[in-house]
């Protein structure tokens, strides 16, 4: 797609700079392309999922200026000169990010479409509350669907990374404690 | 050859096979994958239920010469999609019987010209009457398919029932209804198509069973086997809606890809998917049951009936398991049970996890509670003195040789959840509250593997090879979509070998390198194809302990080495077993009579639920699972299976509910299908009780579907139990709660608020 939509690219289109996982990097390309569509077929970073195309489902889930976005749901124009993480931006040195380590082992993961968008939801809850109740990781998850795990083992992995993580002994409070709390 | 007991990774927990590449972001599905050239496919669908063709136009704006254009006068072999019937084709020709049915295909280079193409083609219709329920598709006013409507019946039989009523103490009668569910993986349908005279036809896709997919592309385009290859990519999701579909949108794309001579693509948007592929069955089942004074089973007459939709697709073998887990597991001795499925003009229906069971099992178990009402028994009290037992047999006078431990795992259930002690509470709690609360139960079997006689049928041939750069291979077309095949059948090699778990990898999902080992549906992959890994490791060990001097126990190097000579004289090493079935297998196909399955999972699952008489919800604030399914043999993934399968009979029971509007779905959206989210799903607390099974991969029985039975009655009985209120259709939405309380109040309150 890209190599043709360059060749055919009308002169009219902006040039939009940004940053992705740190990287600049420069798009010519219609101003309302969708973020997850420069991501995907001109930056080629597939990582990032469509699931629903309307904002429902969070597969397309990235970190835009420190705010979890649906990339859906961004024209590309509204990224110029922003910081995006994807998921391919989580690991550092090819060692896996705690949170992927953590779904690995708790089987945060089953089919996988959904685990981009989720690994970056729950990386946007993790650096705003280091130290989260499980009614907030709950909270902070809603806007991602998952149709194979039913959660559970998503809110363990998260739980789990946030153990990782911290020195202290974080205060875990049981999924029905919570649930009542809430 | 004997399961050994104690095991070194099978019943860890190991990391999932193929988990680093999806957390990376590098797992491959089939909308990250480009082909050089690669064109998109679109497709132009039927706008009404039923009628015929009159006209196809092309609008003039659009510059045709640019598409690649295919019809049903364009298909080079037959138009119709193999499955079981071959009455649903491949493009409508002439005449449409649902709608969303796929008319034209067209292609282009550019994806974006396409939505604009697709609404630029006119067709004209000469509509006919539709049908749109089971019970105008029965009255057959109107015959939408072949001569009766009746795409399948089944009659079961079992002792005598007709003079069982009279010596009845109770006759309870109830009808029970559930809805379409949506299967609603988050990963789209999709395949991506090549064609050439000389290579013929290869297809990557999304999907659950490459050999159905196979076996559907060779007669669309007349190709002997050797022409036709398909390769499942990572797949996102199936829960059975990629078992059969994916043949329908494979002939699709390649039929462009022949057309246009470029790879094509096709991918659906959510709308599309949600409009076009099938769905779970809908059903209405009527019960009429006689008990003595006891509460003992005397007679069951059960009327079972499901919407299959416009075309049989997998129809029959859906009503087949519906009607083979509709009488519980409960002990009965008089049992007449007619099973049909009505053709309709909706979408076909399809697969979904469970199969037909969790419709029979919503019904038998949601009965169950309005018998105990009526005789005025304790729910489970009533189910325990009902249960089989070993020696029993059950609707089909299958024998229960193996052991089952359904008081057990009661027991387990009602311990777990504090059963009594929340129900005390709740009827302390409830009177003075505007939440009312309540305890619902269910208990139930599941069949692991395909039906009667299907595996034998099936015949099943799977293995491993080791490669020469010192890895073994599981040759299987089993597929990996979430639920874990590729770590449970790893595991099983790598046990069985005594080599380790990094030892063993998975030949490719792809017809031109595995053999065919069956679709991937029924519960049967960790049961069935794992058995068939577990002997041809040990078939592979014999053969080499003849022939390359290996030794009675081994070392990993000592058997790559064994591994090396044995090549070095025979050129490859390979082990391949075909399905064997356990001794004493009898089953017939005309009465319904015999072993309906190899190994049954079981299960009591308890919901606790709470229903706001203000507002009108019913949340689920609890669940408790406690099953027994063989040897587990991963508790993460098997724990994960549970889980994701209760909250999609959570979903089914209280939210998913697809809105019909003249034969089309009207809320073909993510955000108005509403499925459970992080914040609806309750605790969900899981046990298992371990009894090896002995003709399973290392003890195991299936487990995939068993989840999905158990949610939807075990939450309506909440509600009966909270309210007081008996509710008999799923999905239950706030409105009709509203409704179902309204109606049960006293009038003079009604009128006082």
């Amino acid at each position: 797609m890209s190599t043709k939509e360059s060749a055919t690219s009308s002169k009219h289109w902006p040039t939009i700079r940004f940053n992705v996982n740190g990287e600049a990097r420069i798009v010519k390309v219609p101003p309302m392309k969708r973020l997850l569509d420069v991501l995907r077929e001109d930056l080629h970073l597939t990582g990032t999922k469509e699931g629903c195309g309307e904002g429902e489902c969070g597969s397309c889930s990235v970190r835009m200026n420190g705010e979890l976005v649906n990339s859906c749901l961004v024209p590309v124009m509204q990224a110029e000169g922003a910081d995006i993480q994807t998921v391919e931006g989580l690991a550092l040195d090819g060692k896996l990010h705690p949170l992927q380590e953590a779904f690995l082992c708790h089987g945060g993961a089953q089919c996988g479409i959904c685990t981009p968008g989720m690994l970056m939801a729950a990386a946007q809850l993790l650096e705003h509350s280091p130290n989260p109740a499980m009614a907030e990781i709950r909270e902070a998850l809603a806007g991602n669907l998952c149709r194979c795990t039913g959660f559970i083992r998503i809110f363990e992995s998260v739980a789990a990374a946030v153990d990782a993580q911290s020195a202290g002994p974080a205060t875990k409070l049981t999924m029905e404690q919570t649930h009542h709390a809430r | 050859m004997n399961t050994p007991t104690t095991t070194r990774i099978v019943g860890a927990a190991v990391p999932r096979k193929e988990g680093v590449d999806k957390l990376l972001g590098r797992a491959c599905y089939v909308d990250d994958i480009d082909r050089e050239g690669m064109w998109h496919g679109a497709t132009v669908r039927s706008s009404i239920p039923r009628g015929l063709i009159r006209s196809i136009a092309f609008d003039r704006r659009i510059d045709w010469s640019e598409f690649a254009i295919v019809t049903a006068a364009g298909i080079p072999g037959e138009n119709c999609i193999q499955l079981i019937v071959a009455d649903q084709p491949c493009l409508a020709d002439g005449k449409v019987n649902h709608c969303e049915e796929a008319i034209l295909l067209l292609a282009h280079p550019d994806k974006h010209k396409l939505r604009e193409a697709v609404g630029a083609v006119r067709v004209e219709y000469e509509p006919l009457p539709p049908v749109f329920t089971i019970e105008e598709s029965e009255r057959q006013d109107v015959i939408v398919w072949g001569a009766d409507n009746l795409l399948k019946r089944f009659l079961l039989e079992k002792g005598d029932v007709d003079s069982a009523w009279a010596r009845a103490a109770h006759i309870v009668e109830g009808e029970y209804r559930t809805g379409a569910q949506e299967h609603l993986y988050i990963e789209n349908q999709g395949v991506i198509a090549e064609y050439s005279a000389e290579g013929g036809v290869t297809v990557w896709g999304s999907l659950q069973c490459p050999y159905y997919v196979f076996k559907a592309l060779r007669p669309v385009f007349d190709l002997p086997e050797e022409k036709v290859r398909v390769i499942q990519t990572e797949t996102g999701g199936a829960f059975g809606g990629k078992e059969d579909y994916p043949s329908t949108l494979a002939c699709h794309a390649a039929l462009l890809a022949m057309k246009s001579g470029h790879p094509v693509k096709m991918v659906y948007d959510r709308m599309e998917d949600l409009a076009a592929t099938t769905k779970r069955h809908p059903s209405r089942v009527r019960h009429r049951t006689a008990v003595d004074r006891d509460g003992k089973l005397l007679a069951m007459e059960i009327d079972l009936a499901t919407d299959g939709g416009a075309y049989a697709t997998l129809s029959s073998t859906v009503l087949s398991r519906a009607t083979l887990h509709a009488t519980g597991p409960y002990l009965c001795p008089n049992i007449r049970l007619h099973a049909r499925s009505w053709a309709t003009n909706y979408v076909p229906y399809g697969a979904f996890r469970g199969f037909g069971a969790p419709q029979a099992i919503f019904a038998m178990e949601r009965h169950m509670d309005e018998i105990a009402a009526t005789i005025g028994i304790d729910p489970v009290e009533l189910r325990r003195r009902n249960f089989l037992h070993v020696g029993d047999t059950n609707a089909t006078e299958q024998l229960m040789r193996e052991p089952v431990i359904l008081d057990q795992l009661l027991d387990r259930a009602l311990k777990e959840s504090d059963y009594h002690a929340r129900r005390a509470q709740f009827g302390r709690e409830n009177p003075v509250s505007p939440v009312k609360r309540g305890m619902g139960i269910a208990a139930f079997y599941h069949g692991s593997g395909f039906t009667g006689s299907g595996e034998v049928y099936l015949n099943s041939l799977a293995g491993i090879d080791v490669t020469p750069d010192g890895k073994v291979r599981v040759l299987v077309s089993n597929t990996e979509f979430g639920q874990g095949t590729n770590t449970i059948l790893t595991q099983i090699a790598a046990e069985a070998l005594g080599i380790g778990y990094a030892d063993v990898t998975m030949a490719a999902p792809d017809t031109g390198v595995v053999p065919n080992s069956g679709p991937t549906v029924a519960s049967r992959t960790s049961m069935v194809i794992g058995r068939i890994i577990e002997r041809a490791c040990s078939q592979l060990l014999e053969l080499l302990r003849e022939h390359a001097g290996l030794g009675a126990t081994c070392t990993p190097e000592e058997f790559f080495a064994a591994c090396g000579r044995y090549r070095a004289v025979h050129g490859e090493v390979v082990s391949l077993c075909r399905y064997e079935a356990p001794p004493g297998i009898y089953w017939d196909d005309q009465r319904y009579h015999g072993e309906a399955y190899g190994a049954y999972a079981w299960a009591v699952y308890v919901a606790q639920v709470a229903v706001d008489t203000v507002t009108y919800s019913a949340e689920v604030e609890n669940f408790w699972a406690v099953q027994e399914v063989g040897r587990v043999l991963h508790p993460v993934l098997a724990a994960g299976q549970i889980e994701g399968g209760i909250a999609q009979g959570v979903g089914y029971a209280l939210y998913e509910k697809v809105v019909w509007q003249d034969g089309r779905m009207a809320n073909n959206q993510m955000t108005n299908y509403i499925m459970p989210t992080a914040e609806d799903v309750p605790p969900i607390h899981v046990f298992f009780e371990e009894i090896p099974f002995r003709f399973g991969g290392f003890g195991a029985k299936g487990l995939g579907e068993l989840p999905h039975d158990g949610p939807a009655p075990a939450i309506l009985n909440a509600i009966r139990d909270a309210t007081g209120v008996a509710f008999n259709s799923i999905p239950l939405m706030p409105e009709d709660l509203y409704l179902g309380l309204a109606a049960a109040q006293p009038a003079e309150e009604t009128a006082a608020r």
